[in-house]
């Protein structure tokens, strides 16, 4: 009895959560008499959740209304991108910067995730490879964008030469306002307040949303199109606004990961973003076809957990090369691989 | 005519978009015309080898592989080894090879059993696992040899001890193993390629004669031709040095040996072809062929003459500053090709005009390599021979193996699994030998493009192979289910101009090379988004149009 218990708890976890939480837990409880500085790791930690936690989030719309792993936040966070850079040429400071940056970013990506939206209707059942290279398409086609968009803001562009900066300063604009507020210190951690805070309040939105009557109208659109067509919803429309609002909050995500970080990063640097936000997704538990908040929840902290606390112990275990960087491509490319070979037939509209 | 001219340009689209691009960058770069040839010519050789390994996986319904870079990670693991153990040239080489094959037939199998797990998304899988095995790749040249390996080596080890170095210099061991066994100008190479091509049209030309000419003298036609092929065979014979000197050397009558010799040649073939011409009167089309054919044999009696120095001398005499003989040989270029194109308005089969044409323009590309220019452009570079043949077997062995039993049901596989289960082919074996081929071929190709580098960039070298090699694929015009070698061989001639003159031509058209190498980036994968999303349209469309649509 007892042993059936356990494999149906193993199997409602999934067996490369626990390998991944195990192997997490391992490197935490080593850490300890390997003498490493445990409150610098929490710290770390943290503001890698509140820099990556929404650009995770941007995921469960995707799944829930069909469209399976949005490849393609790529769109939104050059929404989002545009967005940080015109508050910065506009000269705004600390919160009013900030919040432009999210409104214009908000406000572009929706409109590019909507056209998105439309594309991802004609070519269902190849969602995923499509969006992939639709992102990458975007990203390049922006990097030409960078060389030759007339921002004027010397804090953008490079003062000598062509094109704008490879990374973006905001210390002159919004700084990290963000992370800053009510940012207490507790030891020597210190908690990003604001981070973590706006991360909540997305998380809370998102869940009003999928409960909401056109969230789950939305989440029956995704589980099952054809129950949901008997049922007088409008299958592409929901996939339509699903790919909407993930995309729009992708571009808030990315507005809270350059918060984070102090800077935003052009060309080539979003490229692979979208890979690290399927894995955590994928890593808190959700599948090809369904998707929680919980799981960006629960994602995002073992993910950024495994980089952030994990490798630095990995790497004091082993200190030559750039270990953290190997496991974390086999880490999430593995689970993003084992999870499409489980998707058989839980493909929406396959 | 018109509609057909539509259709055509319209299926030809993404060829006909790059040849356009193509253009442009070629004359906005400002390079000389040498230069990016030689540079095309390199690319292909290094490149064309890879590309043509992803063509078995679309025939089998498995897409473009993604996982071609495991194929060439394997190349890379044998490349090591041997520096490390040595080796060098050919042997080194071969001994790649040996490493590599089973490796990647290793791999091919482990991909093939993932990709049927996951039916319907090989694609995104598959380059999913190409990061994969680079993490896993990796971890293998950064931690495990020299780490967990003893590998004692300080110019391929970082210093440290552990982990392989960032570029791994094939200098001396590996570079040009297989390029510079044989080269030849590029001249050379296009002459050999007319000749067999030539012969190719003929050998077809007389298989379609003997079916509609006079079936009762079959065997006489058969004949006529073979002896006019062993004339001009003895002919080209005159032209192989040692055999030219000892007939210039020798003199019958005053008359050069070898002057005796070419005009007993033409008496010959002109002897062979009169009664070629009368095998042709047996019928009434027969009649007018064989009038037309005469006239043909007088216009090149006629030019013959003009070469009697006799003649010669008299018609050099200048007209309006053009001589007479120019004049008189246009005139009689203009005769020949009029009455060529009226005998091909006597063949009564579609199949025979059409290789009388390719014989016509082979001839005429022939012709134009005599034109200086040209021929300056084609002696400025050369080919490496027996690259270019591993390509040309590769290409071959694509379009033999499809005609194979187990080539045709890779076919049906890829063009729906349930029939080909109905009609009891194993659907998965089919996939898996369809993965192991095309991984094979992809670390032979890496091998090819290494030794082609001269440099191993350990950490870079593989990462965008899959990338590149599917961008040039669909540049060629193919698509998700349908390649051809043509496509591939014409999108990586494309796909590499575009990226020799995309920066150069950046440079001069805004001052900054970025812009064309970002253009060139955006290219390989804007043609791969299209692709895919027409692929995924073309099918959507088709499903819901058909009544049976779920």
């Amino acid at each position: 009895m007892d042993n059936k218990k356990l494999k149906s708890l193993i199997s409602s976890a999934g067996v490369p959560r626990l390998i991944i939480g195990g192997f997490f837990l391992v490197l935490l409880f080593s850490a300890i008499p390997l003498g490493m500085d445990i409150q610098g790791l929490l710290t770390n930690l943290l503001t890698r959740v509140g820099m990556n936690g929404i650009l995770v989030l941007a995921m469960v719309p995707g799944i829930r209304s069909g469209i399976g792993l949005n490849f393609g936040i790529a769109v939104g966070i050059v929404g989002g991108i545009v967005g940080g850079l015109i508050s910065i040429e506009l000269g705004l400071h600390g919160w009013t910067a900030l919040l432009v940056a999210i409104l214009i970013g908000v406000s572009l990506a929706a409109v590019m995730g909507y056209l998105y939206g439309v594309l991802l209707n004609r070519v269902k059942g190849s969602e995923m490879s499509v969006s992939t290279y639709v992102g990458f398409s975007i990203i390049s086609l922006m990097n030409i964008a960078w060389l030759v968009l007339p921002f004027k803001s010397t804090a953008i562009r490079w003062p000598i030469g062509v094109g704008l900066r490879n990374t973006v300063s905001l210390q002159e604009s919004s700084g990290v306002v963000l992370t800053e507020f009510l940012s207490f210190t507790i030891g020597k951690v210190v908690v990003p307040t604001g981070a973590l805070l706006l991360l909540a309040l997305c998380c809370f939105v998102m869940y009003l949303f999928l409960n909401s009557r056109l969230g789950i109208a939305m989440s029956a659109a995704g589980s099952n199109p054809r129950f949901a067509q008997a049922n007088g919803i409008n299958v592409d429309k929901m996939r339509l606004l699903g790919t909407t609002v993930s995309t729009a909050t992708a571009a808030v995500g990315i507005i809270a990961y350059a918060q984070c970080f102090g800077f935003i990063q052009l060309y080539t640097a979003p490229l692979m973003m979208s890979f690290a936000a399927v894995a955590a997704v994928l890593i808190g538990g959700a599948s090809l076809s369904h998707a929680k908040v919980t799981h960006v929840i629960i994602g995002v902290i073992l993910f950024q957990g495994i980089i952030s606390m994990g490798l630095p112990i990995a790497n004091r275990i082993i200190p030559e090369g750039n270990l953290s960087e190997v496991i974390r491509l086999i880490i999430s490319n593995g689970i993003i691989l084992y999870s499409l070979t489980k998707a058989k037939g839980g493909r929406a509209n396959a | 005519m018109l509609n057909k001219m539509k259709s055509y340009i319209f299926d030809q689209k993404t060829i006909l978009l790059f040849i356009v691009m193509c253009i442009l960058g070629t004359a906005a770069s400002g390079q000389t015309l040498s230069f990016i040839m030689r540079e095309v010519l390199t690319r292909l050789g290094r490149n064309a080898f890879l590309v043509l390994a992803l063509l078995i996986p679309v025939q089998a319904g498995i897409g473009l592989n993604f996982a071609i870079v495991i194929g060439a990670i394997a190349a890379q693991i044998g490349v090591f080894f041997v520096v490390y153990w040595g080796f060098s040239g050919m042997t080194g080489l071969l001994l790649c090879a040996a490493i590599a094959t089973p490796l990647a037939i290793l791999f091919g199998y482990m991909i093939g059993r993932l990709f049927n797990n996951m039916k319907g998304s090989e694609m995104i899988g598959g380059l999913i696992l190409g990061f994969f095995a680079d993490g896993l790749y990796q971890l293998l040249f950064l931690f495990i040899i020299g780490g967990i390996i003893p590998v004692n080596n300080p110019t391929l080890i970082i210093s440290s001890g552990i982990g392989v170095k960032n570029t791994i210099d094939l200098t001396g061991n590996l570079k040009y193993a297989l390029d510079d066994l044989l080269h030849i100008s590029v001249l050379d190479g296009f002459s050999i390629l007319a000749a067999v091509a030539a012969v190719l049209a003929l050998y077809r030309l007389i298989r379609h004669h003997r079916a509609s000419f006079a079936p009762r003298n079959n065997s006489g036609i058969g004949r006529c031709y073979l002896g006019l092929l062993a004339v001009a065979g003895v002919f080209l014979l005159s032209y192989l040095p040692a055999l030219e000197r000892l007939l210039m050397g020798t003199q019958i009558a005053r008359i050069v040996l070898l002057d005796l010799f070419t005009v007993l040649a033409a008496a010959a073939a002109l002897y062979t072809l009169y009664r070629l011409v009368r095998h042709f009167g047996s019928r009434r089309k027969g009649k007018e062929a064989f009038g037309l054919c005469l006239q043909l044999a007088v216009i090149g009696v006629l030019y013959a003459i003009t070469y009697v120095p006799l003649f010669e001398k008299l018609l050099l005499g200048v007209v309006f500053n053009i001589t007479l003989l120019s004049v008189f040989t246009l005139l009689v270029l203009a005769a020949g090709v009029c009455v060529f194109i009226k005998l091909l308005g006597t063949l009564d089969s579609p199949g025979a005009v059409k290789n009388s044409v390719q014989l016509a323009g082979i001839a005429f590309a022939y012709a134009l390599t005599f034109v200086p220019w040209v021929e300056k452009l084609l002696l400025s570079s050369s080919i490496p021979v027996v690259t270019y043949l591993a390509i040309v077997l590769l290409y071959l062995f694509n379009g033999r193996f499809m005609k194979t039993v187990l080539g045709q049901n890779m076919r049906t596989v890829g063009q729906s699994m349930s029939v080909a289960t109905a009609s009891g082919i194993n659907v998965d074996r089919t996939r898996n030998i369809a993965m192991i081929l095309s991984t094979m071929f992809a670390s032979w190709g890496q091998l090819i493009y290494l030794q082609n580098m001269g440099t191993f960039q350990t950490y870079g070298a593989h990462y965008q192979v899959g990338q590149y090699a599917i961008a040039a694929l669909l540049v060629g015009g193919a698509s998700v289910h349908k390649a051809s070698g043509k496509q591939a061989i014409i999108g990586v001639i494309l796909f590499h101009t575009l990226f020799v003159v995309s920066p150069l031509a950046g440079k001069n058209l805004f001052g900054d090379a970025g812009i064309g190498e970002y253009f060139r980036v955006f290219v390989s994968y804007g043609v791969i988004a299209v692709s895919l999303a027409l692929h995924a349209w073309k099918r959507v469309a088709k499903k819901e149009g058909s009544p049976l649509a779920e």
